[in-house]
């Protein structure tokens, strides 16, 4: 009895007391000027916010670009030292400061991307003018089913 | 990047309806526009989006709309063709009697009565109010039913842990998943990721648009040419129809 | 109706060697089977035999076995309580209790085969009522209930008179599982192999055979190492009701296939299956329909064969022929490939057309394997806490009539 009681202090000592000895996580400053709500608030109502901004986006469609995950990353992301957002792999990562110090798991990663899309240079949009098919002259034999009026 | 997006709306906005070019050829012109939805509103049944796909048109050769899809998506693969994840998929048809054939991409249906979500233990499968037929991988279980009952061999389950997704298209182990018709890219005003290939790579077979829109060019040509679907007998009502077969 | 012969009811005798070597062996094939599951999950399911063309595979075979076999062993019980036999009384918890266990171990592998089981909780909290999925989980999850207050009503002393009650809503519940089980397939309308009414009909013959050569297994196997007398009335009665059971399933199959050979679409794919499909037609002829139909009906009708040993051997012959059966409706089917284009000749990178091969992985089968230890560990912890089964089976104990022909003829012999 007196040894269980002895483990179960132990425990509670350690369990308490190494991230303790650690410290509050020095939390990375976003880039924007301001979060969507106070940081209080959001410490405690991210994952509802989130939540709630998951079953609209998948559900309805609603994409609206300030309060998404992506949005999250795009400010919080962390650069390591080549300029390069971490992944959250790296214990650097926003979400993982806090969660890894608050031992709270998440599995958003497993499927979401955790780093802000690659900015695409290139992004040149699709060809203005559609193209004629080479075929398009002379395929107007039997092979192809007669048909009215193209639509205007 | 927002100029660049607004430019590519309206361009796309701009590019209009099926021309006729010679008898017995419809073009299957430019990515039609999509119905401009404000970001912050949700979708609604006044639209059905749904793709056309023209037979005679499509290449045997050209796989554009695969290699597309695999991009938009970040199908990677890992070189195990029976486990690799495949949204969009070229089929060659052939009639052994006549020596007809065809090459045609088949793809998600997208059903208006779709089998996958009938099945669906939890709800993850689910149709859209606008016609698309997704996965809620948040609610996916991961059991394959669904794979079971899709008439269209649609659905690929996620073998082995992924990483490095792409943000557009989150996707992990132990999860099913389909061609999503590039929702995302629906959602921003821009036309699925295959049928842009399709025009800007391949031969143009490909028209997407509103089905429910008597102005879009897909709603004009499936009212005035033949088309058929999928596995028709089954009545599962796609949003994929085919002309040339 | 006769005066039941008071029985003793009593636990297993848990410190004997035989129990204690079998109920380790269990538990450590139940642990190889949790390892399997576990190492399937972290790599992810590419490291087994299923693909994107047999999304279902070994584990499901197991399950369904198990599954089905679960509401068949609940037969003893239903034809004590619902039919009123009384030579079967005797065993009907037992039954009850094998049926619990054989729907436990079929979950259990169907759960942990899942590509997220740790979202258990998601599927018990989010229902599509429109999936026949979602209603056979409420009815899984309703049969463990009623069996249990059916247990309940046939172990207590007071109201085990008033069991029949239980035991009829029981019965009926379970023909309903059995039904929504093969309705999983049954209501596959694309795929060809599978969308058919007589799966819901089928299964339940099927369920029927399963269960009742299981018990019998379980009987005398807990008879053997208990040391408890098993006399032949009860297991008489058992062998007929197999050669039944087996009989039923066989004729079923065939009415199977044969309705579907009569529809020119699905020609192919019953031809695939019965003759030229390989593995699968040598599963479906030499082991569902040879070793195990043909077989074990012969070695329980022929009166000669008659005995508890070529009884047991009958029994693992029907469980044999049953997860043939099983792989050939699942594997089989899948092998198939979906028709998109009828009257085409297709081909693609994604197997559109051809023949699916699959090949089962170990892990698989040893998820399977633990998923029937875990049952059957089940009820060896059942019995060997609780009063399951009559310390005697033997005729004279459990049969009024056998008591009194006994009587008689030791009365008759007195004189002489």
């Amino acid at each position: 009895m007196r040894i269980l009681a002895a483990l179960l202090i132990a425990l509670s000592l350690g369990g308490l007391a190494l991230p303790v000895l650690a410290g509050p996580p020095d939390v990375p400053k976003g880039a924007g000027e301001k979060c969507l709500a106070d940081a209080a608030t959001m410490r405690r109502n991210h994952m509802s916010m989130l939540m709630h901004r998951r079953d609209a986006t998948m559900h309805q469609g609603v994409r609206a670009s300030t309060n998404g995950l992506k949005a999250c990353l795009d400010c919080h992301a962390v650069n390591d030292g080549a300029g390069q957002p971490v992944g959250i792999d790296s214990d650097k990562h926003f979400c993982r400061v806090c969660h890894d110090y608050a031992a709270v798991k998440v599995d958003c990663f497993e499927c979401h991307a955790s780093k802000p899309a690659a900015k695409k240079a290139a992004e040149a949009p699709a060809e203005a003018e559609p193209m004629a098919p080479p075929e398009a002259a002379q395929e107007s034999g039997a092979a192809t089913p007669p048909k009215p009026e193209g639509p205007k | 990047m927002s100029d660049c997006m607004s430019s590519r709306r309206d361009l796309l906005k701009a590019a209009g309806a099926a021309t006729l070019l010679a008898p017995g050829v419809f073009l299957l012109a430019a990515p039609t526009p999509s119905k401009a939805r404000p970001e912050d509103t949700a979708t609604d049944s006044s639209v059905r989006w749904g793709l056309l796909v023209d037979t005679n048109r499509c290449d045997q050769e050209c796989t554009a709309c695969v290699t597309a899809c695999k991009e938009e998506m970040g199908l990677t693969g890992h070189g195990r063709p029976a486990t690799d994840a495949q949204y969009i998929r070229k089929v060659e048809i052939a009639e052994p009697k006549t020596g007809f054939t065809r090459s045609l991409p088949v793809m998600c249906q997208h059903c208006s009565s779709p089998p996958c979500v009938d099945v669906c233990p939890t709800g993850a499968s689910f149709k859209r109010a606008d016609g698309i037929v997704l996965v809620d991988r948040h609610v996916c279980i991961g059991c394959r039913y669904c794979m079971m009952a899709c008439p269209y061999k649609a659905r690929s389950f996620v073998h082995e842990t992924t990483t490095d997704q792409l943000p557009n298209n989150p996707r992990g182990k132990g999860c099913v998943e389909a061609c999503t018709l590039c929702a995302h890219r629906v959602d921003a005003g821009i036309v699925p990721a295959c049928v842009e290939a399709c025009h800007s790579k391949g031969r143009g077979a490909m028209l997407f648009g509103d089905l429910l829109n008597p102005e879009h060019a897909i709603t004009q040509v499936v009212a005035q040419h033949p088309t058929s679907q999928i596995r028709a007998d089954l009545k599962t009502d796609p949003g994929v129809r085919y002309h040339g077969i | 109706m006769a005066h039941m012969p008071d029985l003793v009811f009593k636990e297993l005798n848990a410190k004997g060697t035989a129990f204690r070597v079998l109920f380790v062996a269990l538990a450590g094939l139940f642990l190889i089977g949790l390892g399997a599951a576990f190492y399937m999950e972290h790599s992810g399911h590419w490291v087994t035999g299923m693909t994107n063309q047999v999304v279902w595979g070994m584990p499901h075979v197991f399950a369904v076995f198990l599954i089905v076999a679960a509401s068949g062993a609940l037969n003893v019980a239903s034809i004590s309580s619902v039919f009123g036999k009384s030579v079967y009384k005797p065993a009907a918890p037992l039954s009850a209790l094998l049926a619990l266990a054989l729907l436990a171990g079929g979950l259990a592998v169907l759960v942990l085969d899942l590509g997220r089981p740790d979202r258990l909780i998601v599927a018990m909290t989010h229902f599509n009522f429109k999936s026949i999925f979602a209603a056979n989980i409420i009815l899984y999850t309703g049969f463990f209930a009623i069996v249990l207050v059916y247990l309940w009503f046939m172990m207590d002393r007071k109201l085990k008179y008033k069991s029949s009650g239980p035991g009829t809503f029981a019965f009926i519940w379970r023909l309903v599982l059995t039904t929504g089980t093969g309705s999983i397939f049954g209501f596959l309308v694309a795929r060809e192999a599978y969308s058919s009414a007589v799966m819901a009909p089928l299964f339940i013959a099927m369920s029927l055979a399963f269960g009742t050569a299981i018990f019998i297994l379980v009987l005398l196997a807990v008879c053997v190492i208990d040391k408890r007398p098993l006399g032949d009335v009860l297991t008489e009665r058992l062998r007929v009701l197999l050669a039944v059971f087996v009989a039923t399933t066989a004729y079923l199959a065939l009415v199977q296939h044969v309705t579907a050979a009569y529809w020119a679409g699905r020609v192919d794919v019953v031809s695939f299956i019965l003759l030229n499909g390989g593995v699968y037609t040598f599963l479906f002829w030499g082991v569902q329909m040879g070793l195990g139909t043909i077989f074990p009906l012969a070695l329980t009708l022929v009166p000669r064969l008659r005995s508890h040993a070529t009884l047991a051997f009958a029994s693992v012959l029907v469980v044999l022929g049953g997860l043939a059966q099983v792989y050939v409706i699942i594997i089989g089917g899948q092998a198939w490939p979906l028709t998109l284009f009828p009257g085409y000749e297709v081909e693609s990178s994604f197997f559109d057309g051809v023949v699916q091969s699959y090949s089962p992985s170990f892990p698989e089968i040893l998820l399977g394997i633990g998923g029937f230890a875990l049952a059957l560990l089940i009820v060896a912890f059942g019995m060997a806490i609780l009063r399951f089964l009559p310390t005697s089976l033997a005729d004279a104990d459990i049969d009024p009539h056998a008591k009194k022909r006994l009587l008689e003829t030791e009365e008759a012999g007195e004189p002489a």
